[in-house]
């Protein structure tokens, strides 16, 4: 027993040694984004850090509204990246980025599992209590377009789930747990696992994507620079590549 | 012994140490009662996201709390008592949820009992029964992380048992069941209730497993935990109101049972 504990304590120390030092001497740019800026921002941190190889860019991704609450809690972020306008603006608000800047947008898909095994076809089918429908939680950005789409299409969605981010929701359509589903175009896109079916044409949810350099950033100029390459055209050809449409 | 009383001062080290750990619990509590806006309490405790979440997770914290008793205890017995070959790997697998993040635990009770799930598929295939997204679902998922807790007790009080009590009953003609029955689980009484309040408090705090296993949908699957995700992401007085309500519950339960309960048989 003693030689058992004496053996982890030791085991820790040596693992928080190990982080402690960590052999990195790049600076560091802790990027907040929303989760369904995902893929997308994993491919430009590897372009960006390729490009800046003295710049280690942490992303932290996470459903906006659960940024916004670490950024207003004093987190020390350099940029965020928010999946909607107004989550931007409660951090303008805050005091914690003074400026704002559109840098991609999106679209809305009903999202299936693939083989479509419930014959889903239009948004109406939203609307049949014998299909497990999810959608976000009304409390994060897909949630709230989502809803706006059906209030478009007047058809009261009979919900089984409201997840707590978009990535959670494309998780129970990829395993089949879930009938329908309201995502992101780009999520359709990067899951080999769902299909998409296109909302009806006068269906009009604008989704507009805003980058800021948070005002209490620790490298206000890495901050800057990452933020420069996101708007840059190799920035925006790889989030084109995942689907977002310009802002 | 037990008429001398020693008069020394408590050694300083042990109350130093002893305080931190105290404060521990202690401040997060206190940031909680500074940010509760207490005008607005009665409002936002009565609204109906609150009393559904808080109706529901009473019913699935409770049942949880006894379907773990009702498979626990003979489980706990069975690790006790019976010498089997894996029993150790049995025992490892059964306490794995108390390490487990609840998200995992949550998806692989998805993987098994979802509906493309190893048995959730045939069952649904043949019944058209489905436990996601339904209250079972929340209280499979209960059950999951909590039971652990009281199969982990029950084992350890039975281990410890004098077994002369039961052997005497055997000798007297009792079958192994009664022995249980009549012997057993008397002795380990205090026992099973620490375990079962412990399973129960462990079910109404779940989260995890619950949000990925049976989703989130007010009145239906969405606990008093679920609700407090949902609302500090929208509006933090509600969030830290639903949170009061929580921790007062299980306060007021935990308190009550401590009296009740574990006065006897323990030296509290």
């Amino acid at each position: 027993m003693r030689n058992g504990v004496a053996t982890l304590a030791a085991f820790t120390i040596v693992l928080l040694l190990s982080s402690c030092s960590g052999g990195d001497d790049r600076e560091t740019v802790l990027v907040m984004a929303a989760s369904s800026l995902t893929d997308a921002f994993i491919e430009i941190e590897t372009a960006f850090e390729a490009a800046n190889p003295e710049i280690d860019v942490q992303l932290n991704l996470a459903g906006s509204a659960s940024l916004l609450e670490q950024i207003v809690q004093g987190a020390p972020a350099d940029v965020f990246a928010s999946a909607n306008a107004s989550t931007m603006q409660a951090v303008v608000d805050a005091g914690a980025a003074n400026t704002s800047t559109p840098f991609a947008g999106n679209t809305l898909q009903i999202a299936v599992p693939l083989g479509n095994p419930a014959n889903v076809s239009d948004i109406a089918d939203l609307a049949d209590p014998d299909l497990l429908v999810g959608l976000c939680g009304e409390q994060v950005p897909c949630g709230q377009f989502a809803r706006q789409a059906l209030d478009q299409a007047g058809v009261v969605a009979s919900i089984d789930t409201n997840e707590g981010d978009v990535r959670a929701l494309v998780t129970k359509l990829e395993a089949g747990e879930l009938d329908a589903g309201i995502v992101y175009a780009t999520d359709v896109i990067a899951s080999p696992e769902i299909e998409g079916i296109a909302l009806p044409a006068n269906i009009d949810v604008a989704i507009t994507y805003p980058i800021a350099v948070l005002t209490d950033s620790p490298n206000p100029d890495l901050a800057r620079t990452f933020f420069d390459f996101v708007l840059s055209a190799r920035g925006q050809a790889l989030l084109a590549d995942a689907g977002f449409i310009a802002p | 012994m037990s008429g001398r009383r020693i008069r020394q001062r408590a050694p300083w080290q042990l109350v130093a140490l002893g305080s931190i750990g105290a404060a521990v619990f202690v401040l997060p509590l206190v940031g909680l009662i500074t940010r509760t806006p207490w005008s607005r309490l009665g409002e936002l405790v009565a609204s109906d996201v609150v009393v559904d979440a808080l109706k529901l997770s009473l019913l699935t914290s409770v049942l949880a709390a006894f379907i773990s008793l009702l498979l626990g205890v003979p489980l706990a017995w069975v690790l006790a008592r019976i010498n089997f070959p894996g029993r150790h790997i049995v025992r490892a697998i059964v306490t794995l949820p108390m390490v487990l993040p609840p998200v995992v635990g949550g998806a692989a009770l998805l993987f098994a009992l979802g509906r493309r799930g190893v048995i959730g598929e045939p069952i649904n295939d043949a019944t058209g029964f489905l436990l996601p997204f339904s209250v079972w679902g929340v209280v499979v998922a209960n059950v999951f992380v909590a039971m652990p807790f009281l199969v982990v007790t029950v084992e350890g009080a039975l281990r410890n048992l004098d077994g002369r009590h039961e052997a005497a009953a055997a000798t007297l003609g009792a079958s192994r069941l009664t022995v249980f029955r009549r012997i057993t689980l008397p002795m380990i009484s205090p026992s099973l209730r620490a375990g079962l309040v412990l399973a129960w408090a462990r079910a109404l705090g779940e989260f995890g497993a619950t949000v990925t296993f049976a989703g989130n949908l007010q009145g239906r699957t969405q606990t008093l935990p679920l609700a407090v995700f949902v609302a500090l992401e929208q509006d933090r007085d509600t969030a830290v109101a639903i949170s009061l309500v929580l921790v007062a519950v299980s306060l007021a339960v935990l308190l009550l049972l401590r009296d009740r309960w574990w006065s006897h048989g323990s030296t509290s």
